[in-house]
């Protein structure tokens, strides 16, 4: 049996979203961009998808800017907005538990002169909400938080976060990361006071390469992009009409029978964490089940090194990630995971296991019954 | 300008007397295989005591001379220009215009140098030498001629066709793979053990390899890693036989029945009994290890003398007195450092005790070693039987 639990890592496209791709890729080909009718047609795709996502988030369809991911979305929030709004001030807030897409640019802006603080969480690893109030200034120009926690799924009061950042500080654009958010929740960011949102097209079956930026049109935002002027100027390069359409499709698809399908995650959750529980020094981090994220459960392994374990299912064809896979690469303990307060032991053992709507409850009782099977040979044998 | 040929240079082997054409076929073998790589039919002969590669009519000229850099046994290149023989008023005009195009403006020192294959040409070498250098004088007046310590020496070969080469490329030196023999290389995954088999293979020494791999504890990328090295450390080796031996099972043997502090030292003594094993099984005169005195705790004496003494073949340590910093300035010369930094588990790490010996007492380790009686035979038996064997050119 396969399992595939690393959904948050990324997830298989819809087969919807495969036909729409191969259609444009090789029907519908040309350049959305073109003076004839071959190019209106493609155009039509792009349209559609921005349409899609509109209605989705409520917005309007001319403040969607479609992007090469979620990677770009944040870049292009953080260092676009920072920059065209530094005549206001050059105050940023984010928050210990960041994507490194979000706090690279963090980091690149500090260098560049801007003030940048950096929020810590609660065990949870939900971000201080009295820590944030003490930390706007009139002079904040940029706040950026998760809306999901891509390690323990830890789900971010944004609503209350946007209302505190504009009441305290007016010219503060308010950025959410909701790359492991969107297609998990509904998110309206007009109601929540959110000015940009970041959303990834692999992580909702779409396809990899392609994702958007909200940008409301209140909100200024420099382009990083230069070049022939697409989008109205804010992001250059020839629309990627076979990912757009993917994604507009992933995002219709994902929000079809989204209430079953939100539940059918919390309950693969809850039957993994129920089998869990009944193992001895298995540690659940983050939120309390229904509190955190649908898709994505914390679990340390106390006296396993997460790598070990991990490559211990890979053989049994059950598939999870230690820390998190972008950079896994580089051998440093995850930020998250410090952030919440883990020692460095239970930081070691812990993995991320991510559901998707694909997943049975099969396919958990069988990850379960592997790892009855493989924990005790795997704690017997651990460095001294 | 485009080069027809290169003129090959070795100087180790022209001095082996008879087996001397052993050496050039092996040398003009390893030639063949480096070429293969680069796009284009490459003609390696040997022509009267020389070594030519015929170049095909469009080739990349930086790829080919890459891949000759790197074939041990060759001490320079020379890439050639190569003109019909067509009367010597003919060959003066065209190595004047090799001269104009190669170093236009010359105004330094120089000799032309004549070598007659063709000896019913109808003038000496001599003779030519000193024509051809009136004529290039008078083309460059600014240039002067020195026979003795020349700037530039422009060689011309009298063939069926005329030759012309004034550039020497500098080559590896060494000697041709497969002139001395087949050693096994323990390729772990780090910096030390591609340098090491670099250098054997420098000396003639064809190359095969052995990695031990102990999943779930390393990871496929881990294997991957030695798999991206061999290719490297095969550039200039040419094709090695890669065994991958799954060690799990030894290894968790040994940590269950022996005290920890000589789990590494026990398990090495495994791997080099596995690593003769297959060398002897494949035509090998020696094992290669990357390891270096006193570099780490299974690296003293006494742990080398440890693991030393279950071989009966040689073990060929060709960076023992090396430090770190020269292995890593080797590395990064043939390219394998980046790939060795990759931070990925090797199966010597991952059970490391926190404070292992250092210097190992041989009648404590054979103590040690009697509690595996029972089974460890048989757990290498199945390691053998198990191993994978991939096969990298």
């Amino acid at each position: 049996m396969e399992a595939y639990f690393d959904n948050s890592a990324t997830t298989r496209c819809y087969e919807g979203v495969k036909d729409i791709v191969v259609k444009t890729m090789m029907e519908d080909y040309a350049n959305p961009s073109a003076m004839h009718r071959k190019g209106v047609e493609a155009e039509q795709y792009v349209k559609k998808s921005a349409q899609i996502l509109a209605r989705l988030l409520k917005v309007n369809e001319k403040e969607i800017l479609f992007t090469s991911g979620g990677t770009e979305s944040n870049n292009l929030a953080l260092v676009g907005g920072a920059m065209a709004n530094k005549r206001s001030g050059t105050h940023i807030i984010t928050t210990a538990v960041e994507h490194a897409a979000v706090g690279q640019p963090a980091a690149f802006l500090e260098e560049q002169g801007f003030e940048v603080t950096i929020l810590p969480v609660d065990e949870r690893g939900v971000v201080r909400l009295d820590e944030l109030s003490a930390a706007l200034r009139p002079d904040t120009i940029l706040v950026s938080t998760m809306y999901v926690n891509n390690e323990v799924g830890a789900v971010m009061p944004v609503e209350q976060i946007g209302a505190m950042v504009h009441e305290k500080s007016p010219k503060a654009l308010y950025h959410v990361d909701a790359i492991q958010g969107f297609g998990k929740y509904r998110i309206y960011p007009k109601r929540l006071g959110i000015d940009l949102l970041s959303v990834s097209g692999h992580k909702i079956h779409g396809p990899k390469g392609v994702g958007f930026l909200y940008i409301s049109e209140k909100a200024k935002v420099q382009p990083l992009i230069l070049g022939g002027g697409q989008q109205g100027g804010m992001r250059s390069g020839t629309d990627n009409v076979p990912g757009i359409a993917g994604l507009g499709m992933a995002a219709e698809l994902i929000y079809t029978d989204f209430e079953e399908k939100v539940e059918h995650l919390y309950q693969l959750k809850e039957r993994m964490a129920e089998g869990l529980s009944q193992m001895e020094d298995v540690v659940i981090n983050g939120m309390a089940l229904r509190e955190g994220a649908p898709q994505i459960l914390s679990v340390s392994f106390l006296g396993i090194r997460s790598e070990v374990l991990l490559h211990t299912l890979e053989d049994k064809g059950i598939y999870v990630s230690a820390g998190s896979a972008c950079s896994s690469h580089k051998r440093k303990a995850s930020s998250t995971l410090t952030a919440i307060g883990l020692p460095a032991d239970q930081k070691e053992s812990t993995v991320r296991i991510s559901f998707s709507e694909e997943n049975t409850f099969e396919e958990v009782d069988y990850c379960l019954e592997v790892l009855r099977e493989v924990i005790p040979m795997l704690r017997r044998y651990a460095r001294h | 300008m485009l080069y027809h040929a290169f003129l090959i240079k070795y100087a180790e082997i022209a001095i082996k007397g008879k087996n001397r054409y052993l050496f050039e076929d092996a040398l003009v073998k390893q030639m063949r295989i480096a070429l293969s790589h680069v796009e284009g039919e490459f003609e390696v002969k040997k022509e009267q005591g020389r070594v030519y590669v015929f170049c095909p009519e469009e080739y990349d000229f930086d790829e080919a001379v890459e891949a000759l850099k790197k074939v041990f046994g060759i001490v320079g290149i020379s890439p050639v220009v190569i003109y019909e023989e067509q009367g010597f008023e003919q060959m003066a005009a065209d190595v004047v215009s090799y001269m104009q195009s190669r170093h236009p403006g010359y105004n330094g020192t120089f000799k032309v140098y004549t070598r007659r294959a063709k000896k019913t040409y109808p003038m000496t070498s001599m003779e030519v030498s000193a024509e051809l250098g009136g004529k290039i004088l008078e083309a460059f007046p600014e240039a002067s001629v020195d026979v003795h310590e020349p700037q530039l020496t422009l060689s011309v070969e009298i063939r069926e066709k005329i030759y012309v080469y004034s550039e020497t490329i500098k080559g590896p030196g060494g000697m041709p793979v497969g002139t001395n023999g087949k050693a096994m290389l323990l390729l772990s995954g780090g910096i030390d053990s591609p340098v090491a088999g670099y250098m054997i293979a420098k000396r003639g020494v064809k190359i095969d390899a052995v990695y031990f791999h102990a999943p779930p504890y390393t990871s496929d990328r881990a294997k991957q890693k030695v798999v991206d090295l061999a290719k490297l450390v095969a550039k200039y080796s040419g094709p090695i036989r890669l065994h991958v031996v799954n060690f799990t099972d030894i290894q968790l043997y040994i940590y269950d029945q022996c005290p920890h502090e000589e789990l590494t030292i026990i398990m090495r003594r495994y791997m080099m009994r596995i690593a003769e094993h297959f060398a002897q099984k494949s035509g090998c005169l020696g094992l290669i290890t990357g390891e270096s005195i006193g570099q780490v705790a299974s690296q003293t004496l006494q742990s080398l003398a440890a693991t030393n003494e279950v071989c009966t073949m040689p073990v060929y340590r060709p960076v023992i007195g090396f430090d770190k910093q020269e292995i890593v300035e080797i590395s990064k010369k043939i390219d394998t450092f980046e790939t060795s930094i990759l931070p990925f588990e090797d199966c010597c790490t991952i059970f490391v005790a926190k404070h292992p010996v250092t210097k190992p007492n041989l009648n404590v380790i054979h103590r040690s070693e009697t509690k595996l009686e029972e089974k460890i035979e048989q757990l290498m038996q199945e390691a053998l039987n198990s191993t994978e064997i991939i096969d990298i050119s």
